[in-house]
């Protein structure tokens, strides 16, 4: 079988992949109650999906994920409150935004690599966590942004008190965003960026335009962490600064590699199984909560590099 | 006139803390290329143990700064044998991943046992008053930090420039293979490198606890100033740091001196202008 018979079967969808919506429409039913979390749920593995582009598949170690996040969720809160409650206007205008800051980011830091890179995706993250501290008359600074009132969707489907709506919505956004990254990692742009990943000297050599690529990916992942953001900012109706903290950088990175990174699913796997032990297990301890997964991420990086679904696929394997 | 000196004054007993607890990070970083995002870890727990040592023992601060280094260089030595060597070679990510494990499972643990509020170090009467240098009195503390530091780049300069060790060591961080070959034990000096550079970082979390706040977001606030120090001055050596701790304590301490509206902001500015000029560093090798 020639390398491009692989590709072309492995871009064919196999019928496990339809197991995630399965499970999130199962789950709508089956967990009535917990649909908000749900939501936050699909809000996270998008976000995490948007983070798997630019970590696993180009290999960018960042650790400023979150300033894409914090970008998107202020854009789209702030149109909310002064401009218009229509969501999909909203969710469009955060995804623009972020990607704006992406590619200009992008354009600068991406020049670096290592240390270097790395300081420069925290310092961004720092800088305009600083400037939506301060730029406090439009963004509401340390008290969050208020008045965020959204629209029922094409002006039918009403936001209503048990998060039905929030949750379809979050649902259906998801499943077009992983239709597109599907598309993406598996077209020729997506190997190219795994050809990065794995040895960027050699794409250079081979004529591949690497800082180009990485730009483009990167700007494409934060206009989808953007959409992430701005769907938290319509679901909960509120923008606090925590949208662009370190943490919230460094708990998208943790979900990510808890599923597996460069798998495209790692995203889903992670991102529900860390949403869904904190919330179990922050009930009981909400300090200890941090230990446990400290802990597990030692001994993830020691024994189980490739997550959850790297495991997995070596029990399928023996 | 009044304003610059004051400025010069902190920004230089700042810059001195930043360096004591950095300047081992650069070594570790320049020597075997490990990213140690955990190097705060060991500042916040010098920190405690000092802190501890002074409140409930009533031990002297010089005696628990003392025990703050002689306990963070142990234990880093046992972390470093059975933790950080498994991973020496091991992708960026892993590092990165492996270290910030570190933190929150120490920042739990610290939440869990000091709770969350900051600790309040008691100074020494001596160090509490003013010093009086005829033109101008000095807060005493800051200035005791300013000595403290230049004893100590003293001693750092002289064992890394003028003892046997420091000869190997430059000797590893210039070419690792080559001094390999050659006889010298990099991992041993690597060893040695990491637990004094550890402990030094506990000896400034002890020493600058009155202005790097000891509490469970200790290892995560300041993490970004530790990590600019040694990125901007570049990895692997001693004096680069230096340069970036002076720039950092000197520039931070301006911008929240005549501008606090704009806080943080012209800091990180700097250093992203910094980085992409030299993304090595101001003295690194590229």
């Amino acid at each position: 079988m020639s390398p491009v018979d692989a590709l072309i079967r492995r871009h064919r969808l196999r019928a496990i992949e339809l197991l995630p919506w399965v499970i999130a429409v199962a789950a709508y039913f089956a967990f009535a109650d917990y649909l908000s979390l749900g939501s936050q749920i699909l809000i996270m593995i998008l976000f995490a999906l948007s983070l798997d582009l630019v970590l696993g598949y180009a290999g960018i170690v960042t650790l400023g994920h979150s300033a894409f996040f914090g970008v998107g969720a202020y854009a789209a809160g702030i149109y909310a409150a002064r401009v218009s409650g229509e969501p999909l206007s909203g969710l469009l205008v955060g995804a623009i935004a972020a990607a704006a800051v992406g590619w200009a980011s992008g354009l600068v830091i991406l020049r670096t690599q290592g240390l270097a890179l790395l300081m420069l995706t925290l310092a961004v993250t720092a800088l305009l966590a600083e400037a939506a501290n301060k730029a406090s008359f439009i963004t509401g600074g340390a008290d969050g942004l208020q008045g965020v009132d959204i629209d029922p969707i094409f002006g039918i489907f009403r936001f209503d008190l048990f998060g039905r709506t929030a949750y379809r919505y979050c649902l259906a956004v998801l499943f077009l965003a992983w239709l597109f990254a599907r598309r993406l990692v598996y077209s020729p742009f997506g190997r190219s960026l795994v050809g990065i990943r794995e040895n960027a000297t050699r794409m250079h050599a081979v004529g591949s335009p690497v800082r180009r690529r990485l730009i483009a990916v990167y700007t494409i992942s934060a206009s989808l962490a953007g959409i992430a953001g701005a769907l938290l900012a319509q679901t909960t109706q509120f923008v606090g600064l925590t949208v662009l903290g370190f943490q919230r950088s460094g708990e998208v990175v943790i979900m990510l590699v808890f599923g597996g990174i460069g798998r495209l699913y790692g995203a889903f796997v992670g991102a529900s199984l860390y949403m869904i032990a904190q919330d179990q297990l922050a009930k009981l301890d909400p300090a200890f909560w941090y230990f446990w997964i400290g802990l597990l991420l030692v001994l993830l990086v020691m024994f189980a590099r490739g997550g959850v679904l790297g495991l997995i696929d070596r029990l399928l394997r023996r | 006139m009044e304003a610059l000196i004051s400025i010069l004054f902190h920004g230089l007993a700042y810059a001195m803390i930043l360096y004591i607890v950095s300047v081992g990070l650069s070594v570790t970083m320049g020597l075997m290329g490990f990213v140690n995002l955990a190097h705060g870890v060991f500042a916040m727990a010098g920190g405690y143990v000092t802190v501890t040592l002074m409140n409930t023992y009533a031990v002297p601060f010089g005696l628990a700064l003392l025990a703050a280094f002689i306990v963070m260089t142990l234990v880093s030595v046992v972390l470093e044998r059975t933790l950080y060597a498994r991973l020496y070679g091991a992708s960026e990510l892993e590092q990165v991943l492996f270290t910030i494990g570190l933190i929150f499972m120490s920042v739990a643990i610290v939440r869990f046992l000091w709770g969350p509020l900051p600790q309040a170090i008691h100074l020494p009467a001596a160090l509490s008053g003013q010093l009086d240098l005829g033109f101008r009195s000095f807060p005493m503390y800051r200035s005791f930090l300013i000595a403290v530091g230049f004893v100590l780049i003293a001693l750092l300069w002289f064992g890394v420039e003028r003892t046997n060790f420091g000869a190997q060591l430059r000797a590893a961080v210039d070419n690792r293979r080559m001094a390999e070959s050659i006889g010298i034990d990099t991992r041993r000096l690597f060893s040695l490198a990491f637990a004094l550079g550890s402990g030094l970082a506990a000896l400034g979390g002890g020493l600058g606890a009155d202005i790097l706040a000891i509490y469970p977001g200790y290892a995560t606030e300041y993490l970004v100033y530790f990590l600019m120090v040694v990125a901007i001055g570049g990895l692997g050596s001693l004096r680069g740091p230096f340069v970036a701790a002076l720039l950092l304590g000197f520039g931070d301490t301006a911008c929240k001196y005549l501008v606090p509206e704009l806080g943080a902001f012209f800091v990180f500015v700097a250093m992203i202008g910094l980085l992409l000029w030299r993304p090595a560093g101001l003295f690194g090798r590229v």
